[in-house]
């Protein structure tokens, strides 16, 4: 009786967070001003780290909050405030016909992914039971430390990559681009004039 | 234990949120967080396999998704400004040459 109760808990678990999930997750595609898709990307997050939580992958929840939640839609909210963009009406709406294919695109897929998941059973979970840092920390410092690694390269790359694509040109370093150009230009105009000093 | 293919279904549907997004949405920034969406859904089978299966590499590769998707967020977000230094708009289907 007692692990019947339990499993009643667990079940209402899953379908607290799952069901605020797909309403938040209908929120950012159906709203017009992107600040409220930002918070409805938050909502998700919050509840796919509840939803990491019953299957015991605490690590992988306080990631998801302070990396997901936390760093990268503060940058998501940050752009949005930024750029401070109404909400503007396309002069061009030419994929308009897009939308109308949307809904069907979507039933269709539910489908398809809902018939194949009928096939699959329910296999038991396993007792041993992943998810503590150590156990986490243990396969990527072995087995998977070359992709660690790859992705301390990536992230650098993501860092120099974005410096630069968002930097503003300034005067100032057009005019260094200018001067340079010239510089490299240079030995051809040297040459003729000693040649022409030369001649002389 | 709630079963495995709850947590399935639960993913299939996000990610099938996400795509729907992506095709309905104009707002490039709202494309992004469409685009993180289908990686979180992603993300929440790869653990359910993972507890259930009881095998940890499917957390290892959730950590490196989650790796990905901020220095994708990153770059795309650099993308989308200097987009929107030039442009002065966010829509895509306006943003649709390469030249000025």
């Amino acid at each position: 009786m007692e692990q019947f109760a339990q499993i009643q808990v667990s079940h209402l678990f899953f379908l607290a967070f799952a069901s605020l999930a797909v309403v938040a997750a209908f929120n950012i595609i159906l709203q017009r001003n992107p600040i409220y898709s930002a918070i409805g990307l938050i909502v998700v997050l919050c509840c796919l780290a509840g939803l990491f939580l019953t299957l015991a992958a605490q690590f992988i929840a306080a990631i998801q909050i302070i990396v997901y939640a936390g760093a990268i839609m503060v940058l998501f909210v940050f752009v949005i405030m930024l750029l401070n963009v109404r909400e503007e009406e396309s002069k061009i709406d030419r994929q308009k016909y897009l939308k109308f294919l949307a809904v069907p695109l979507f039933l269709a897929l539910i489908a398809e992914v809902m018939a194949v998941l009928k096939t699959l059973g329910n296999p038991p979970a396993s007792p041993n039971i992943p998810g503590t840092v150590e156990s986490l920390a243990e396969g990527m410092f072995s087995i998977y430390v070359l992709p660690f690694e790859a992705t301390s390269v990536l992230i650098l790359m993501a860092i120099v990559g974005s410096m630069l694509l968002a930097r503003r040109e300034s005067k100032e370093d057009a005019d260094d681009i200018e001067t340079a150009l010239n510089a490299a230009n240079e030995p051809t105009a040297i040459e003729e004039s000693s040649e022409e000093e030369v001649h002389a | 234990m709630v079963p495995l293919s709850w947590y399935l279904a639960l993913s299939a549907v996000l990610f099938t949120i996400g795509v729907v997004g992506v095709l309905i949405q104009r707002n490039a920034i709202v494309l992004f967080m469409c685009i993180e969406l289908m990686l979180n859904a992603v993300n929440l089978t790869l653990v359910a396999f993972s507890r259930f299966m009881g095998d940890v590499t499917g957390q290892l590769f959730v950590f490196i998704v989650m790796t990905v998707a901020a220095a994708e967020a990153a770059v795309g977000l650099a993308i989308i400004i200097s987009l929107f230094r030039t442009r002065e708009t966010l829509n895509v289907d306006e943003a649709d040459l390469l030249k000025l």
